[in-house]
């Protein structure tokens, strides 16, 4: 069930918004350059999974969701979780396993989330079995509709994650349930060394959507503007109580599976073609043709967000080791475990006051 | 005050809270027009609507992974599977997302996993598993199993309530054969705590579920032979509540540890090796281990009975200790 492409929900995006669209982007790359700076000195403690290449898609899809939906990232979309105001503090501090860290230095990476009582962003974060947010996000939606609340649900999986029963368990489960779920499915070539080809027999990943009966579409993960319409119609459906949708995003994994991988497998030339096609460079060209922005609007930006990355690094690299003693303890209620991760907003958001898709927002798209 | 069948306790149990905290919904298999494979949730859906009693496809992973999602958002499921055998088939993300969520990162998952566990009914290798220990080793997850109808229903409210998950097994054995007093009152039967359900002085027998029963019967024949055994139902199998257990032996000296699953493995090696490591000193003999046979679940009765522990065994094993 292809979906109708008529709509381009991106026309309503404002200078600010489209601006901080680029914002998010080059902030997730410098976070994660920054990283990989952190991991060659060895203060990463575990591997570097990088989004290299792919930083637009997470970014522009998660954008289509309104600031107090739920987002359930994996360890390549970074991206999503910095759109939903998690401070780059708190990833650092998680690949450094600080004390301090959302989880204390108990879990890696992005493995964290935030779940507030009270409204703001709800973040579920991933264990490291592929497929399984698929149906966790299916139950999110389940229960937020139980409560009356109009929240949707996204996440993400990997062309190798697709091949999961997690995945097809969850999908044909918020299929049938109609809920309000939008799943992002990544080509990006490889599952760890292993091609898309290997993974499925399908020409397009987001087929995989034909066995639901749900809507699905393709688009250039690339294509930041495309991501974001196409996840902004799916976002919208799902609001409305038309049930899960897919989009597929054809991308390309532009580092190996994580810092450590030495790439023999991946093509060259491939990897040359893409690096062509980068999804910062060309939105950032895009801006600059529409005259949305001058070359001096966007090095402000990339000055300011090279500058937070890197202080706030400085901050997490500063943050004390966990004490070896709180390794026991808070595996059931009451035993005194209550992480919190700070919620920050982008100085677009700041400016803008509102927050981004309020509901009048929402009705006309 | 009602005399009701161990099932219908259950199914009492889940009304009342339900009914007493709209956050708790039930979701699984043929649960809902059907009232599910034994009828635990029989009339639940008349009463509460299809929003609240949700019939999935048969998708383990997807049951257990929407009870976890509704759960982060507020909602207290209860799940069930159809068979506990099924378990296996969400084990991934029972025990990896459920049970860890809230070690790493403080997010608790106020979630009931229940079903029907057990043999003696020629159920085969498919259909009678008792799984508590592949649970008993995960840390992060509760695990309960009432004998007593009472104690069903006190024990079905206390996992709804509980903030963390719970592995509620209920012994297909005893859902329509065990018969007792349940008040219709509200009341819960605390999470943690064994009960003496004989007591005596010669050999304590530790066990819980439908095994309660069988040694309830060997200690009768026994009382007959003047050897008095002291009976301890578990009742929570995970945290175990050895307290109660080394008071007993502290008495009597002598410990038997009577479970259904198999033998290698299982709860009754851990018991064992906590009874050695912190009563050592009242231990006047080895502690004896009664267990199935390390096979699956056979299906033909006699074979059945020739697999699983009976009266004669534990008549047998006390005698050998009282002897020793
Ligand atoms: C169920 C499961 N099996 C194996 C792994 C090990 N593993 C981690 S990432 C990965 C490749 C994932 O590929 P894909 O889903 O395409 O995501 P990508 O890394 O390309 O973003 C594998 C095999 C896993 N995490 N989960
Ligand atoms: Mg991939």
């Amino acid at each position: 069930m292809p979906t109708s492409t008529a709509t381009r929900p991106s026309e309503d995006l404002t200078r600010d918004d489209r601006l901080e669209l680029y914002y998010f982007a080059r902030l997730t790359r410098d976070i994660e350059e920054r990283l990989a700076v952190l991991y060659r000195q060895n203060k990463v403690v575990g591997g570097l999974y990088r989004s290299l290449g792919q930083e637009g898609e997470s970014v522009a899809s998660a954008y289509a969701l309104a600031e107090d939906d739920a987002v359930a990232a994996l360890i390549r979309n970074l991206g999503s979780l910095i759109v939903q105001g998690i401070r780059p503090r708190a990833v650092f501090s998680q690949y450094m396993a600080k004390g301090t860290s959302p989880t204390r230095g108990r879990d890696l990476n992005l493995h964290f989330s935030h779940i507030p009582d009270d409204g703001g962003p709800i973040v579920v974060g991933p264990i490291s079995m592929l497929g399984d947010l698929v149906p966790v996000m299916a139950g999110v939606g389940l229960g937020a509709r139980m409560q009356g609340r109009s929240l949707v649900g996204m996440t993400y999986i990997g062309d190798g994650g697709t091949s999961t029963g997690a995945f097809h368990e969850g999908m044909n489960f918020a299929a049938v349930q109609k809920l309000p779920l939008v799943v992002i499915a990544e080509d990006n070539k490889y599952a760890y060394s292993t091609p898309v080809s290997q993974q499925m027999a399908l020409a397009r990943i987001d087929q995989r959507a034909d066995a639901y009966g749900i809507p699905h579409e393709m688009v250039d993960g690339n294509d930041m503007l495309a991501v974001y319409d196409a996840a902004r119609r799916a976002v919208v459906r799902a609001r409305q109580g038309d049930g899960p949708s897919l989009v597929g995003v054809d991308t390309m994994r532009m580092r190996g599976h994580a810092e450590h991988d030495d790439m023999r497998y991946m093509s060259k030339p491939l990897l040359d073609a893409w690096k062509a096609r980068d999804p910062i460079a060309r939105y950032r060209d895009h801006l600059i043709e529409t005259e949305i922005a001058t070359e001096t609007d966007l090095a402000d930006i990339d000055a300011m967000s090279l500058a937070y990355a890197e202080a706030e690094a400085e901050l997490a690299e500063a943050e004390p080791a966990p004490d070896p003693d709180t390794a026991a303890g808070g595996v059931f209620a009451g035993e005194h475990f209550q992480p919190t991760v700070d919620i920050v907003h982008s100085p677009f958001r700041k400016k803008r006051g509102a927050p981004r898709h309020a509901p009048a927002a929402e009705a006309r798209s | 005050m009602a005399e009701r069948t161990y099932l219908e306790a259950i199914r009492q149990g889940l009304a009342e809270e339900m009914a007493r905290d709209e956050r708790v919904y039930a979701i699984g298999e043929d649960i809902g027009a059907y009232g599910g494979a034994f009828k635990v949730t029989e009339g639940l859906l008349d009463r509460f609507g299809a929003e609240r009693v949700i019939d999935t496809p048969i998708s383990e992973t997807a049951i257990i992974g929407a009870a976890i999602g509704s759960a982060y958002v507020g909602m207290r499921p209860v799940a069930e599977l159809q068979f506990i055998d099924f378990v296996a088939c969400c084990f991934n993300i029972l025990t990896n997302f459920a049970a860890k969520s809230r070690y790493r990162w403080g997010a608790g998952v106020p979630m009931v996993v229940r079903g029907p566990c057990g043999g003696g009914v020629s159920g085969g290798p498919f259909h009678s598993a008792n799984p508590e220990a592949h649970f008993l080793h995960t840390p992060g997850l509760k695990i309960v199993e009432p004998s007593t109808a009472y104690d069903a229903k006190g024990l079905i409210k206390a996992a709804v309530r509980d903030d963390d998950p719970v592995l509620f097994l209920e012994h297909k054995f005893l859902y329509r054969r065990v018969k007792d007093e349940v008040p219709d009152a509200d009341y819960v039967v605390p999470i943690g705590q064994a009960v003496v359900r004989r007591p005596g002085d010669d050999v304590t027998v530790v066990t819980f579920g439908a095994m309660t029963y069988t040694a309830l019967e060997a200690a009768e024949q026994l009382a007959q032979r003047d050897v008095e055994v002291e009976v301890i139902d578990l009742r929570t199998l995970s945290p175990l509540d050895h307290e109660t257990v080394l008071k007993s032996l502290a008495k009597t000296n002598k410990i038997v540890v009577l479970h259904e699953a198999q033998r290698t493995g299982g709860i009754g090696a851990e018991i064992a090796a906590a009874i050695t490591e912190r009563g050592f000193e009242h231990l006047d003999a080895p502690p004896v281990r009664l267990a199935s046979l390390d096979t699956p679940v056979p299906y033909n009765p006699a074979l059945e009975a020739a697999f699983r522990p009976g009266v004669e065994q534990i008549v047998a094993a006390v005698g050998q200790l009282v002897e020793y």
